[in-house]
């Protein structure tokens, strides 16, 4: 029975909009249903709708966002801020550095790393493969969210597992599930997979498997392969 | 080692030579580690055992009966919901999660939920009692999980009626889950905009009854537990794990509370409208097994704090909308129990086959196609039984999720079992694991 330990209320999340830079599409949708080869005789199947993801924010970027974005000065690319989130975006070779400092700083001071997901964008030429850590200081209240992209080709980050042990398996997840390969991990096997698995299963490229069902005489198809819309 | 038992032999490997166990034949084991007792010994514990809180695999390395290396094998109940969910439209996903962690399914589907609100922009017209009934549902489904945890821990301890205690008070807990979702286990009633149906007549006079039995029936467990030298024995000291530890692996709950840091996100970072309740946070300062038995026991109390509250609320919000009104997110029809079970309710149905031809439309197009979410990503976290559990969920524009990644509290914390198993006893491994409370189904996902 004790009182909250930090002094805010609530979640500390600036809400004076920030400006935001320039756009930029990575991909485009195609038709209005959002399928393809059925015969859509509609019309409408030529629309292309571009997808457009946040855009990067300009300075300044409203209450203690300013105070951390000062502290990387120097090793942070893009910031994003949507929905009341932070993002840097962060070139890899800064990785290691920028997370030392988040960590170590006291006017920082994210003690908490809650893992590393992973996310595959198969459109983003030269970037396909998205590493994003969730970083909380409990002493601030604070949250943001670090972001580091790699290219399919050359899928290698640095691990951070000497900064945040807790990202041991968390990597090893990121790496079972998208072939990034954590440099530096001091065991980067499969984790969730079986050991002699093929392929990395949470790439968009690797289908969901299936096969179709069979009942009263109809059939099925599993679902990736079924009529749907995106 | 001349005889050969077809089911519990012994092979001869490149690594030295292998036991199988399946419980009678301890003696040739015996035998067996004697002629070589100057080498390591490698116990290959579970996937299928009784003490390993679900389909844990466990490889102790031993030495007599000291644990000096400890780690674990998981994946056994992978089921890849995270790449199904980005097949499925968004509401669909709510199906899919709550079966994660089974023993905290709503948790999961708020998570989830609160994830995609956030990412449609309505955080802020989730009707008020939509969130009330969640923090209802949440606080109720923290009491069987933490009844489970407790139970399961004494079952390995070899404390039996802790165990059926446990269950036959969480049969209860369930009751009330059966008669507000409909369902015991794998609810998916908390939807992207509210929650999916309103409370049946005579819930709370349930939840009532509910919550005085369980002032009588939790003092029982305290009388039977807190002092007793056989559970204290086997517990304190056990598993021990101080705050830099558990900040280094990042691990957050009780075991985390354990250690005195009064750290909780309902007070931290309230959501669902935790900050107009009024509960403790509560914590202990011996960093053991014991302490987070203790936490365990002294959140539910304030859990019955939480689930009054919410009940005194929720009579006064009689006939208040539990989704919201935005028509091209809420699901169109209403649930009802028929001759023939649960389905669409029959005005509904009349409605859409013959009356109204646009909301015939509206209604195959949302539950056809479902909505679509503004691309971009959020990340929100809810306090579970066991700690930090968060959605981060990436939305490319459509209506299926881009990808949605589960920050599973169980996956974490169970990475603290070789620092607070490595050097003890193996029987202490048991107690250690159970203090964690992992779930394997969200551990594993």
């Amino acid at each position: 029975m004790s009182d909250t330990p930090v002094n805010q209320p609530g979640p500390d999340r600036p809400t004076t909009p920030a400006q935001t830079g320039e756009v930029a599409a990575v991909g485009a949708r195609q038709g209005m249903f959002g399928t393809t080869g059925t015969g859509d005789t509609s019309g409408y199947g030529g629309l292309v709708a571009p997808i457009v993801y946040p855009a990067p924010a300009q300075r300044p970027f409203g209450g203690w966002y300013d105070e951390v974005a000062d502290a990387l000065e120097g090793s942070v690319g893009n910031v994003v801020i949507h929905r009341g989130e932070i993002t840097f975006h962060v070139r890899r070779e800064d990785l290691v550095s920028v997370a030392q400092h988040l960590r170590d700083a006291p006017e920082l001071r994210f003690e908490l790393c809650t893992g590393v997901s992973g996310v595959h964008y198969p459109d983003d030429q030269g970037n396909e493969l998205h590493a994003v850590y969730h970083l909380l200081s409990m002493t601030h209240n604070r949250r943001i969210r670090v972001e580091v992209s790699v290219a399919d080709a050359d899928p290698h980050l640095p691990s951070l597992v000497a900064i945040y042990p807790t990202n041991d398996w968390h990597e090893r997840e990121t790496y079972d599930m998208f072939g990034i390969i954590f440099d530096g991990h001091p065991a980067l096997t499969r984790i969730l997979m079986p050991d002699d698995w093929p392929g990395h299963p949470q790439r968009k490229d690797y289908p969901l498997g299936g096969i179709p069902v069979e009942y009263k005489g109809g059939s099925i198809p599993p679902p990736d392969e079924r009529r749907s819309y995106n | 080692m001349t005889q050969h038992d077809m089911y519990a032999g012994t092979s001869e490997t490149t690594q030295g030579r292998v036991f199988t166990v399946t419980g009678q034949d301890w003696d040739s084991i015996a035998e067996g580690l004697a002629e070589e007792s100057e080498e390591r010994v490698v116990v290959n514990m579970g996937p299928q055992h009784p003490s390993t809180h679900g389909v844990l695999r466990l490889i102790l390395e031993l030495d007599g009966e000291t644990v000096t290396e400890a780690r674990c094998g998981i994946g056994y109940l992978h089921t890849g919901i995270e790449k199904n969910m980005e097949y499925r439209p968004w509401v669909q996903g709510t199906t899919f999660v709550t079966r994660m962690d089974y023993l905290s399914p709503f948790f999961n589907e708020v998570t989830y939920c609160l994830g995609v609100e956030r990412l449609l922009d309505i955080e802020d017209q989730i009707p008020e009692k939509a969130d009330v009934m969640r923090v209802l549902l949440m606080e109720l489904n923290r009491i069987s999980s933490h009844l489970v945890a407790i139970a399961t821990g004494g079952m390995e301890i070899g404390a039996l009626t802790v165990m059926t205690m446990g269950f036959r008070e969480r049969e209860l807990v369930l009751d009330l889950f059966e008669l507000i979702t409909g369902l015991r286990m794998n609810h998916a009633f908390i939807r992207p905009g509210g929650v999916a149906q309103d409370l049946p007549p005579g819930a709370l006079d349930e939840i009532r009854a509910f919550v005085a039995l369980m002032k009588k029936r939790l003092p029982e467990y305290a009388a039977l537990c807190n002092a007793n030298p056989i559970f204290k024995a086997r517990l304190e000291g056990v598993g021990h794990l101080d705050l830099e530890g558990v900040m280094a692996l990042g691990i957050t709950g009780p075991v985390l509370r354990s250690t005195g840091y009064p750290w909780d996100l309902r007070k931290t970072e309230p959501y669902c409208g935790y900050e107009d309740y009024d509960f403790d946070v509560q914590t202990w300062d011996t960093c053991d097994a014991y302490g987070r038995f203790r936490i365990r026991l002294a959140e539910m109390w304030e859990s019955l704090k939480l689930i009054e509250q919410t009940a005194e609320r929720l009579a006064g919000l009689e006939g208040a909308p539990v989704m919201v009104a935005d028509k091209k997110i809420a699901w169109p029809s209403q649930l009802s129990i028929g001759s023939d079970g649960m389905g669409n309710s029959l005005d509904h149905i009349r409605h859409i086959m013959g009356e109204s031809m646009e909301a015939l439309i509206h209604h195959f197009k949302l539950v056809t196609e479902g909505f679509r979410v503004p691309p971009g990503q959020v990340y929100v976290p809810v306090e579970s039984p066991r700690g930090e559990l968060g959605a981060h969920v990436v939305s490319d524009g459509g209506t299926r999720p881009f990808r949605t990644h589960f920050r599973d509290p169980s996956f974490t914390n169970l990475q603290a079992t070789s620092v607070m198993s490595e050097g003890g006893m193996i029987a202490d491994v048991i107690v250690a694991i159970a203090s964690i409370d992992p779930v394997m189904g969200g551990v594993d996902r």
